[in-house]
């Protein structure tokens, strides 16, 4: 996980598109500019960023579902829950599946968990548009690298 | 009017908080009930889930923006109410 970078997902451990379930784990990092000031003697990764790293597990999710042929972006967020502190050091469960495919649009349902115990979940609506250059698309297929992406799920 | 009808506008009133007496078939949801493109993925995601279908909200979007449809024929309540009439007749001729 490198926060400054908005890079929330350090690996996918497990996608099902038939089942459009999918789990990537993510480490906190033990200092971050951003613990500074969240919160001075009592560091907590902040409830937005868990958020993102719900939305970014539900992106890929949503990526391999639709074939790298279209970019999910966040359009809402509902039901957005914040259970439990997650401190710098604590490596996160994230899971994800799909509530709703609509036409241009998609809605997931996503955990945070710790050990196992739920400290974040939420709603997440996302609008999808083909890509909208191929520098986005590069980018995209980059971090897929970087995460370990299952090209096999791509597979028809 | 169509049960079809009343299910939207109920959709509709309790989606977006609109009081359900000023919903009615001729209202346009966009221009009468200031409903923005957001809010709409929300009723679009209720009439989907209680009507078992998709609308095909890129389609009629893309329409209008080409100038081979208007809004009113998509976002006036009849007639929305008419197209998810035909999606479901289409989906029942399908299976």
């Amino acid at each position: 996980m490198h926060l400054e970078y908005f890079k929330l997902i350090d690996r996918i451990l497990d996608l099902n598109t038939a089942e459009k379930t999918i789990v990537a784990e993510a480490r906190v990092p033990e200092t971050s500019t951003i613990f500074e000031g969240h919160f001075p003697g009592h560091p907590i990764m902040p409830g937005v960023l868990l958020i993102e790293s719900m939305a970014q597990t539900s992106g890929w999710l949503l990526l391999a579902l639709m074939k790298f042929e279209r970019m999910p972006f966040l359009a809402a967020v509902k039901e957005a829950k914040m259970r439990g502190f997650v401190s710098p050091g604590e490596v996160l469960t994230i899971e994800a599946n799909v509530l709703h495919e609509g036409s241009g649009y998609a809605m997931t349902e996503a955990r945070v968990k710790v050990g196992g115990k739920l400290r974040s979940n939420a709603t997440i609506t996302f609008s999808h548009v083909p890509f909208p250059n191929p520098e986005l698309r590069g980018h995209m297929d980059e971090e897929a690298k970087r995460i370990g992406f299952p090209q096999q799920a791509l597979l028809p | 009017m169509s049960s079809t009808f009343d299910q939207v506008a109920t959709i509709i009133a309790e989606t977006c908080d609109i009081p359900r007496d000023t919903i009615t078939p001729e209202s346009h949801a966009i221009d009468d009930l200031g409903i923005d493109s957001l809010d709409f993925l929300d009723i679009a995601f209720a009439i989907d889930k209680a009507f078992g279908i998709k609308l095909p909200l890129e389609k009629w979007t893309q329409e209008v923006n080409d100038g081979n449809a208007t809004t009113e024929q998509y976002f006036v309540l009849k007639n929305l109410s008419a197209r998810i009439d035909e999606l479901v007749a289409a989906k029942g001729a399908s299976t």
